[in-house]
């Protein structure tokens, strides 16, 4: 009886949550210009400044660009998840939920959905900046929708590791360095410049991590060209780091908490 | 009559500290209960088993007639608990806050729940005001407020005054009392003597460990040899004088 009752409760329970922290997200300016105003920054910035020197093979820049634009600015808002959970686990707020009937694991859930809706809307955002900027894409509805399941997929991901970082964390510092490796991933990769301009160490780097074959995956089904086995490798990367993830920081959730 | 709470034999240890080494008491539904102890002696440990967010190695605890362990979730139907720091949300405001926990307990009519409660709290000017702006007996008044949405039957407090300035700890202790006078079962960890004085029916105070004595104030007070009688001049305190200088203030304004 009780199970069941509790299960019926679930996703309104974690709609609860969804609100809290989506209120946390549009109430912080500091995340906004993070995960939004700062990659239509770099955007601006890669196009109009430096765009004219890099030789890509397309015809426009932005075109290129875009990719590598959406994954930074999901893995910029890693850093945010880590310490929103962070300040949770600190300030007694899980304890209150804890303590209360609701499924035990809807507050970290609530996190995770909060991640995927606001990263969706910053992403809107910047693709629509794009499309202002002159990037075209030939995509037809199938291929968005593809698109925006690796997106999902990756921010999951993304969102995993940073809760493992936010939960077992002693500060609030120290719950927000995750953040500094996940940055790099896009820039060592062929999200900004093809990989074939780099030396030989870093290009092999580049071409064997997570974020190249995300950004090949997406480029292609984004100018309708075949994906190839990229889209195997970059769904292969991305399923196993966020099982491996997922795994760990249950763990620490039922351990800490 | 039937106990609210009931515990028996309650171990814990943290890796080699042995915290708990064998805790009994009970409480009597509608009682003020005060646990007493200096710091670390485990008051904490003991709210966290009560409530269910930590597991005991050893002895019996029972919440409203339900098992801490094979029935936690009943458990939680019945309680409430407010932690040791004020658990409220503040990027929130107090309304916010309080609608939250309202959905959480699935209450059909979370709004009007809240409005109530704000007003009874003396919270209704701040309300739509983030928490992160309140003084520290605002922020407590709306941790407690939390805590009895959804009329739970028994509620913990862990140390709710500690950190308050005195005008604020007087407003909680007038809500423990309250609480107290319309039935709830009140759990009470304190440091402060003069508090567990002021409102516990029975109070135990732990000790290494142990609960080393239990009983009404009456029956502590028992314990000592009787008091002699002596005359003394009946100095104010400077919390007295701190309080009337504050209230003529007010009347001022």
């Amino acid at each position: 009886m009780e199970t069941i009752k509790m299960k019926n409760y679930f996703f309104i329970d974690m709609g609860v949550m969804l609100i809290r922290s989506m209120r946390h997200v549009f109430r912080s300016l500091d995340t906004i210009i993070t995960v939004t105003i700062m990659p239509i920054a770099m955007m601006l910035l890669f196009v109009y400044v430096l765009g004219g020197a890099i030789k890509t093979g397309t015809d426009k820049y932005v075109n290129y660009l875009l990719p590598g634009i959406l994954l930074v600015a999901i893995a910029n808002s890693a850093g945010y998840v880590s310490y929103r959970l962070f300040l949770d686990k600190q300030r007694g707020i899980f304890e209150r939920f804890h303590s209360m009937p609701i499924a035990r694991s809807a507050p970290l859930w609530g996190h995770m959905l909060t991640s995927l809706v606001s990263n969706a809307i910053s992403l809107v955002v910047i693709i629509l900046v794009a499309l202002l900027m002159g990037f075209r894409s030939s995509a037809g509805f199938l291929s968005w929708l593809a698109i925006a399941g690796i997106l999902a997929l990756f921010t999951l991901t993304l969102t995993w590791i940073a809760a493992i970082a936010g939960l077992s964390a002693k500060s609030v510092d120290g719950a927000g360095v995750i953040a500094y490796p996940i940055h790099f991933l896009p820039l060592i990769s062929s999200a900004f410049v093809p990989t074939t301009s780099m030396p030989a160490g870093v290009k092999a780097f580049a071409e064997h991590q997570p974020v190249t074959p995300i950004v090949e995956t997406i480029r292609a089904l984004l100018y309708n060209q075949p994906v190839g086995n990229q889209i195997w490798v970059a769904l292969a990367w991305c399923i196993t780091i966020m099982f491996c993830a997922y795994l760990f920081a249950m763990r620490v959730y039922r351990k800490r908490l | 009559m039937q106990n609210a709470i009931r515990v028996k034999g309650l171990q814990k240890s943290y890796r080699q500290l042995h915290v708990l080494k064998n805790v009994d008491f009970e409480v009597e539904k509608g009682n003020i209960f005060a646990l007493l102890g200096t710091n670390g002696a485990g008051k904490t440990t003991i709210v966290k088993i009560l409530t269910t967010l930590l597991k005991k190695d050893g002895g019996q605890v029972t919440v409203n007639g339900f098992d801490v362990a094979s029935m936690p979730a009943n458990v939680r139907q019945s309680i409430s608990l407010t932690g040791q720091f004020a658990a409220v949300d503040e990027v929130l405001t107090g309304r916010e806050n309080l609608v939250m926990i309202a959905r959480l307990r699935h209450l059909s009519q979370p709004r009007e729940v809240t409005d109530d409660l704000l007003q009874r709290f003396g919270l209704s000017d701040a309300a739509d005001r983030r928490a992160s702006t309140y003084s520290g007996g605002m922020r407590r008044r709306l941790d407690i407020a939390m805590s009895l949405i959804g009329n739970p039957q028994i509620i913990f407090l862990d140390e709710p005054t500690t950190g308050l300035d005195p005008e604020g700890r007087i407003e909680v202790w007038k809500i423990i009392k309250e609480l107290a006078g319309s039935g709830t079962t009140v759990f009470l960890t304190t440091q402060y003597l003069e508090e567990a004085e002021q409102l516990a029916s029975r109070i135990a105070i732990l000790h290494e460990g142990e609960i080393i004595v239990s009983g009404t104030l009456a029956e502590l007070k028992k314990l000592f040899p009787p008091a002699k009688v002596e005359y003394i001049e009946k100095q104010p305190t400077l919390e007295d004088i701190f309080l009337k200088i504050i209230g003529n203030k007010k009347e001022d304004k």
